[in-house]
């Protein structure tokens, strides 16, 4: 049932607080509720924290409790956290969250332009399907179309991301 | 006391006692051959010193009277030169002007007073004003323009016919109020005035550093013109008041001048056509305190 545990080395992602945002490594367990925390490569010194305010991540470091400052960033370098966390796609909602957040006037017209480019060619492709299948019944074809259809989609979809990241700069 | 002080005053008022100026003689010697034609053009005032001589601060040795004939005033007195009143013959503005009046019998004309003896005058004086300070007029007014607004900014119009459209700001005018372009053929929006309070600033920017804007766009130009001769009776006076609005050629070309600049520009950006085509409107969920213009 529960996947990801408290535990020395667990790296946690703290939501609210002062240093909303950041990655930190669980150095130790204080009491029922707050953690020895330290995020060397993260910009967090070493403290004490509540466990309401961290967010477990998938990763773990190995590093013995109470370590120092010094093995704590050795641990994360070597696994290399930070490019590891930016892969996962937590961390790409957030960076596209803020990205919307920021989005001026003329972002906003760019964006739903594509919008607009993308949802026409998906319903042009969609007619087509279904000018194909009404027009043959039912053959066999219908099955195999909707898996080429999935192709076109996504590229679709990752030309519009890429023009909305395009319309922040 | 006061007499004293007086004379104290005039040491100023004279011609800056003590101005003598040493260095005369060196270059009216050096200047031989030219010497008197010199002297004559350049007459370099030698100034006299103090002739009153001071007792004590303040206090000069000789009243007034006496340092006027000490000062030789009486063979002294100047007259600022009369060079252009001599040839306008001190023009008097006119006091009176003839005009026609109407129905035999009467004579053609009449001479009428243009200023005439007030009609009222009241019993009581006008008590004085207290002083007042910084109630300046309009026109003095201070005129301020928002940090987000500067040449080439894309305003939002929320206000007037023309409202969400998306217009190029080209410049403040005297008054305060913003001078805007469509520009026209992009979204009918002619050159126009917008005040800055009914505008959202947006923080897309079109490049008009090149762009000259003709001078003769003050508010004058833009100000709303109305007749007024209401000289028929009620019946027909809805007739004459200038109720459509005729686009005058000079507008057409002032248009066509500015706007032609301010095309090229826009072009060389991308989408910002289509954009300036559009207009902003709001639907669900989008909260303008949360957007980011």
């Amino acid at each position: 049932v529960f996947k990801r545990f408290v535990e020395i080395g667990r790296v946690a992602f703290i939501s609210f607080g002062p240093h909303a945002g950041k990655l930190v490594a669980i150095v130790d367990v204080i009491d029922q509720n707050r953690a020895l925390v330290d995020g060397p490569c993260s910009g967090v010194r070493r403290q004490a924290m509540p466990f309401k305010c961290m967010q477990l991540t998938d990763f773990v470091l190995k590093f013995p409790h109470s370590a120092r400052q010094k093995c704590v960033r050795l641990a994360w370098e070597k696994e290399n956290i930070n490019a590891k966390w930016a892969a996962t796609r937590w961390a790409k909602k957030i960076e596209a969250r803020e990205k919307k957040a920021k989005m001026t006037d003329f972002d906003r017209y760019k964006v739903m332009k594509a919008k607009k480019m993308r949802n026409r060619i998906i319903k042009h492709e969609m007619k087509k399907l279904q000018k194909m299948s009404s027009k043959k019944g039912k053959k066999p074809e219908k099955s195999e179309k909707p898996e080429k259809s999935e192709k076109p989609e996504k590229v679709q979809k990752s030309a519009k991301v890429q023009k909305a990241q395009k319309a922040q700069k | 006391m006061a007499g004293e002080k007086a004379a104290g005053e005039k040491k100023p008022g004279e011609k800056k006692p003590g101005k003598k100026k040493p260095s005369e003689k060196p270059p009216a010697a050096q200047k031989a051959g030219q010497k008197e034609g010199g002297e004559k053009k350049k007459k370099i005032k030698k100034h006299h010193a103090s002739r009153n001589p001071v007792l004590a601060r303040g206090i000069g040795r000789y009243s007034r009277s006496a340092m006027y004939a000490r000062k030789a005033l009486y063979k002294r007195k100047y007259t600022a030169p009369e060079t252009k009143i001599e040839k306008k013959k001190k023009e008097k503005p006119r006091a009176t002007i003839t005009k026609p009046v109407g129905g035999d019998k009467n004579g053609g004309s009449r001479v009428v007073k243009i200023r005439k003896m007030p009609r009222y005058y009241p019993t009581e004086d006008v008590p004085r004003k207290l002083l007042s300070h910084g109630k300046k007029p309009f026109s003095q007014h201070k005129r301020r323009l928002r940090a987000s607004i500067t040449p080439g900014t894309v305003l939002i119009l929320l206000t007037g016919r023309h409202r969400g459209k998306r217009v190029v700001f080209l410049k403040q005018l005297a008054t305060g109020l913003l001078l805007v372009t469509g520009p026209l053929v992009i979204n009918r929006v002619p050159l126009r005035r917008a005040h800055q309070k009914f505008v959202i600033a947006t923080s897309t920017k079109v490049d008009i550093s090149g762009v000259k804007i003709p001078k003769h766009l003050t508010d004058a130009y833009f100000k709303k013109k109305r007749l007024r001769k209401p000289k028929h009776q009620e019946g027909e006076i809805f007739d004459t008041e200038k109720e459509k609005y005729e686009i005058t050629e000079q507008r057409k070309t002032d248009q066509k001048a500015v706007d032609s600049q301010i095309l090229a520009r826009i072009k060389k950006v991308p989408q910002l056509r289509g954009y300036l085509r559009s207009t902003f409107c709001l639907s669900n969920g989008v909260y303008p305190h949360k957007l980011v213009f």
